[in-house]
């Protein structure tokens, strides 16, 4: 070959595979540095004693080596449990609406014709790509009592109800509501886009071999499209809920300071009560009761997913 | 049969309702001449004459920008190594945990990311003397690592589509390895690179709580510096950050879309020129 | 009145015994017939898919639409499912306008090319899946499911998924399925597409005996010729929309009606050639590239001067090194020859430099040297003035 004669010494090198070795190990190595290590570190934190020192925290000494103190105060203080509820049913709710309002748009962007669908699917994107926390301010201005949104709801409300019902205006700023809220208008997007990757991928012929054999729209849709979008429906339900549950911003801008998320706690024992181990226990007990039981699942449903193509 | 039933439509139409009605009733108070966001006040650009002559604003978007295209580039060499890894290797030492390192940073809550990362910092400041103090290079460590997943799915799956014989075809045709790297491979994964590039960059841009937990005084980036404001209430000057925002994605986005249009469209007649030559 | 059930060779002779243009016994003139389709045109937007096509299907038939891709063949089985509304026209099962009913209200069940079916549930659940909208009781509905599982054979596999099972069990779990709720009328498209040869033929009998046994009208949708040959009672050759003949394998071979049909089912030798003379049986017509004249069997409206287009199948043409005195007997040479053990199939380059297909059944046993021609031979091909095809376009 010609271009043999010419390979530089890096060239060379590349030849000869070592850039196999740089490409598996530069990511590898960075990760197990900045990501594992850390967790290592919060695992190993969740175990230590609170010291007034700086870092505020210490391993033996007069302190147990192993202080399962913090895990214990988790089922005792019920500060905690209740933070775990709020999250579980806000992130809860807030993945269910996003399905109801998420499946019938992705379902029909499916339906559009081809260059209508990109203009949507662009208008989808969109707002994903403007800045998170001007999306949440935007609600901000619209749910303050004295916005022309709170307005125009009171007045329906008021136009609705008998007269004794009537409000002066709807309280929606530091709710639960306004959480549950916000939290759909921001991560509607990642329903939207795997269930409609999913549902344009679906076999049309099949909707079409159902209604062949005597099904209705309606239940064509209840036989065929539902069951086999299920894991859309569950890639977008996780996208939504895992950072829904662990949410920090937005309970912190328009949810109420008396019920607090999951994640509010953790910031607050962190930063404000520097409690180290605390934050870190915390944490831990998130990461067993959510993630990694999400990760697990995906994990094995992945797998026996192969299994079945590989089997067809 | 292409019936097009008129609750899906419905449902599009409230659905963009409501991801657009904030977004332009944020842009017409932008406008507003009044401090209060009851009241209109007539017409104004004031907020945005004192946008920008807030130098706090302007230095914190600088740095934001600075921020996010160093994490971003070096999270695209990062993420395309790890994901040509995972596409082309099957078989090396700890593939497994490598493929969950991938994943993990993906479905971790950030406040979880963000005080692990503090802690690593801290620590290492402590032990090893660097990084020394908080600030910018603590956040860009931070970035890069959980935005280079993002690229690493992207090309992971861009690769995994694309036809493994192609590159086999390449080396059976004399090509070493180098080439094969420069001719085929790097060429087919290029777009996945590209959004790899951009998704990276976008999330660098908008992070807040990781950012958050991982900064020091004195580096204040712009959704930091957003956070702080917004906190404190409303402000009429984030109204018209909000619409330059808007406007500057939004162009970039419709002129992307322009683009790919007319590619796709070129693709189309030339598949068609060519099936009907067959004729 | 159920026919004797027959063995496809026997079928083959009673349609070649058939004289050209007659019906098979089974399609009686006298009854009035039970699939109408009038005038039917579909076009999306500015492209006519199919064009004005009239059809008349009687109960009990396979009928195969044969076409190349594109030519419309599968929108008019979609337009009879009601997948499609027809442009213009309208289409009749048993006396019933169905033109404007919705696909899940006709009597027309589809056997899809990729068989759709349904991979999250079970092949029993596939096969029962149209029962569901049929009034009978749940044990009805079973015996149902029963009868036609043990039909495809298929009744060990009813637990399994449609990903759990090979391709030619999928084929028949879409058959059982599609037949479930004996429907007046099952449409195929491309049963037979997805299998491999050797399955293929095996299937296509089998696919035979299960409308025998059923009586379920058949309407196929096939690229494939032989495939519609074989199947079918009559077939309808299609191109760009329009149906150029309808006709028994034999009328459509035998007998093709167009240059488009002669050269789309099987293969054919033609010639521009002019006419001299025309008689009642036979026409005499110059042929500049064969050198000489053909006489060849009359169509009706033949006259002297008019540019005509002969055709010859390769395998009518005899072969021999010797000239003997034959009609239409002309010289050539060898040009090349391919062996395929049954036949041979020769080029013959003629004087005026055109080459002719011969195919030549090798009858006898013979080593290399002792075939009837071999590479660069002189030789005399001739054929029979019946075997002569005149077609006007």
């Amino acid at each position: 070959m010609a271009g043999a004669h010419t390979d530089t010494s890096l060239q060379r090198w590349f030849n000869r595979k070592g850039w196999i070795n740089v490409t598996i190990a530069a990511p590898y190595v960075w990760l197990v540095l900045f990501f594992l290590l850390p967790f290592v570190i919060v695992i190993a934190m969740s175990f230590a004693t609170r010291t007034p020192t700086a870092p505020p925290f210490s391993f033996g000494g007069e302190h147990p080596v192993l202080n399962t103190a913090h895990y214990a105060r988790l089922f005792q203080d019920d500060l905690y449990i209740r933070a775990y509820l709020t999250s579980i049913a806000n992130a809860g709710l807030a993945t269910l609406l996003c399905l109801l309002i998420g499946y019938p748009m992705a379902l029909g962007l499916t339906r559009v014709s081809p260059a209508w669908r990109n203009i949507l699917l662009m208008l989808v994107i969109l707002p994903f790509w403007t800045s998170f926390l001007l999306r949440v301010y935007a609600w901000i201005g619209l749910m303050g009592t004295n916005s022309w949104f709170n307005k125009l709801l009171t007045a329906s409300w008021n136009w609705l109800v008998p007269t004794d019902w009537a409000l002066r205006s709807i309280p929606m700023m530091n709710t639960n509501f306004a959480v549950v809220l916000v939290m759909v208008y921001s991560y509607l997007p990642f329903m939207i886009l795997p269930l409609y990757a999913n549902l344009e991928k679906l076999d049309r012929t099949l909707d079409e071999a159902s209604m062949d054999l005597g099904s209705r729209p309606f239940r064509v849709f209840l036989d065929i499209t539902l069951p086999l979008s299920v894991p859309g429906i569950i890639a977008g339900g996780l996208l939504v809920f895992i950072p829904a549950s662990g949410e920090l911003i937005i309970p912190s801008l328009v949810g109420n300071a008396g019920q607090p998320m999951i994640g509010r706690v953790i910031s607050d024992e962190f930063a404000s009560a520097r409690d180290w181990p605390m934050a870190s226990a915390v944490s831990v007990a998130l990461l067993m009761l959510l993630v990694v039981p999400i990760m697990l699942y995906t994990h094995f449903e992945g797998k026996s997913h192969e299994k079945r193509k590989e089997g067809a | 049969m292409r019936r097009r039933s008129t609750f899906l439509v419905t449902m599009l139409c409230f659905g963009f309702a409501f991801f657009y009605v904030p977004i332009l009733s944020m842009m017409v108070y932008s406008f507003n001449g009044s401090r209060l966001a009851t009241v209109w006040g007539g017409f104004s650009t004031k907020w945005y004459v004192s946008l920008l002559s807030n130098r706090q604003i302007l230095n914190a978007a600088l740095l934001s920008l600075k921020i996010a295209l160093l994490s971003a580039t070096m999270a695209t060499i990062l993420g395309t190594m790890a994901g040509i890894a995972l596409a082309r290797f099957k078989r090396f030492r700890g593939r497994t945990l490598f493929s969950g390192l991938v994943t993990a940073p993906l479905v971790m809550p950030e406040v979880i990311t963000g005080i692990a990362s503090l802690m690593l910092f801290i620590l290492m400041a402590e032990w090893i003397g660097w990084p020394a103090s908080r600030g910018f290079t603590t956040v860009t460590l931070a970035h890069i690592t959980f935005s280079m997943v993002f690229v690493t799915t992207i090309v992971h799956s861009r690769l995994s589509e694309a036809d493994a014989a192609v590159e086999e075809a390449a080396m059976d045709l004399g090509s070493r390895p180098w080439q094969v790297m420069k001719d085929i491979t790097l060429p087919i994964i290029s777009p996945a690179i590209v959004s790899g590039w951009l998704l990276a960059f976008t999330i660098s841009l908008d992070d807040v709580v990781i950012t958050n937990f991982t900064t020091g005084p004195g580096t204040t980036t712009l959704p930091i510096l957003i956070w702080s404001k917004v906190k404190l209430g409303v402000t009429p000057d984030i109204n018209a950050l909000a619409t330059i925002t808007v406007c500057i994605v939004g162009t970039g986005v419709a002129i992307a879309g322009v683009i790919l249009n007319r590619a796709e469209k070129r693709r189309d007649r030339d598949a068609r020129m060519a099936y009907q030559a067959n004729q | 009145m159920p026919e004797p059930a027959r063995t496809a060779d026997q079928r083959a002779a009673t349609t070649v015994a058939a004289f050209p243009g007659a019906q098979l016994p089974q399609t009686s003139v006298k009854a009035p017939p039970f699939i109408r389709i009038e005038h039917v045109t579909k076009r999306f937007g500015t492209f006519t898919a199919v064009s004005d096509v009239t059809l008349e299907i009687q109960k009990g038939e396979i009928f195969s639409l044969l076409g190349g891709s594109g030519c419309g063949k599968t929108t008019l089985l979609r337009v009879l499912a009601g997948f499609e509304a027809p442009t213009e026209g309208r289409v009749f099962i048993d006396g019933q306008d169905m033109t404007d009913l919705p696909p899940y209200e006709r009597p027309v069940n589809m056997m899809f090319q990729s068989y759709a079916l349904f991979p999250h549930m079970t092949v029993e659940k596939n096969v029962a899946y149209g029962l569901k909208h049929e009034d009978m009781t749940g044990a009805q509905r079973a015996e149902r499911v029963r009868e036609m599982l043990d039909l495809v054979q298929l009744t060990e596999f009813a637990q399994r998924k449609p990903h759990q099972i090979s391709g030619g069990q999928r084929q028949r779990v879409a058959l059982a399925r599609a037949l479930a709720k004996q429907p007046k009328l099952l449409l195929l498209d491309e049963p037979l597409a997805a299998l491999d040869k050797k399955l293929r033929e095996h299937t296509q009998f089998e696919l035979m005996e299960i409308q025998e046994k059923t009586g379920t009208t058949f309407i196929v949708v096939t690229h494939d010729q032989e495939e519609a040959m074989t199947l079918s009672s009559r077939l309808a050759v299609m191109d760009k929309g329009r149906i150029m003949q309808i006709g028994t394998a034999t009328d459509v071979y035998e007998y093709p009606n167009s240059r488009f049909v002669a050269g789309f089912i099987g293969s054919i030798n033609f010639f521009e050639a002019t006419v001299r003379t025309t008689g009642a049986e036979t026409a005499e017509v110059e042929v500049p590239d064969l050198g000489g004249n053909v006489t060849a069997r009359a169509i009706p409206g033949l006259a002297p001067g008019q540019p005509i287009t002969l055709a010859v199948r390769p395998e009518k043409v005899h072969l021999a090194r010797k000239r003997h005195d034959l009609p239409n007997t002309f010289p050539g040479t060898v040009q090349s020859l391919a062996y395929f053990g049954k036949d041979s199939l020769y080029r013959i380059v003629l004087p005026s430099g055109h080459v002719m297909l011969v195919n030549s059944v090798n009858a006898r046993r013979a080593g290399e040297h002792e075939r009837v021609a071999d590479w660069e031979d002189a030789v005399f091909l001739s054929f029979d003035p019946a075997a002569a095809i005149l077609l006007k376009d």
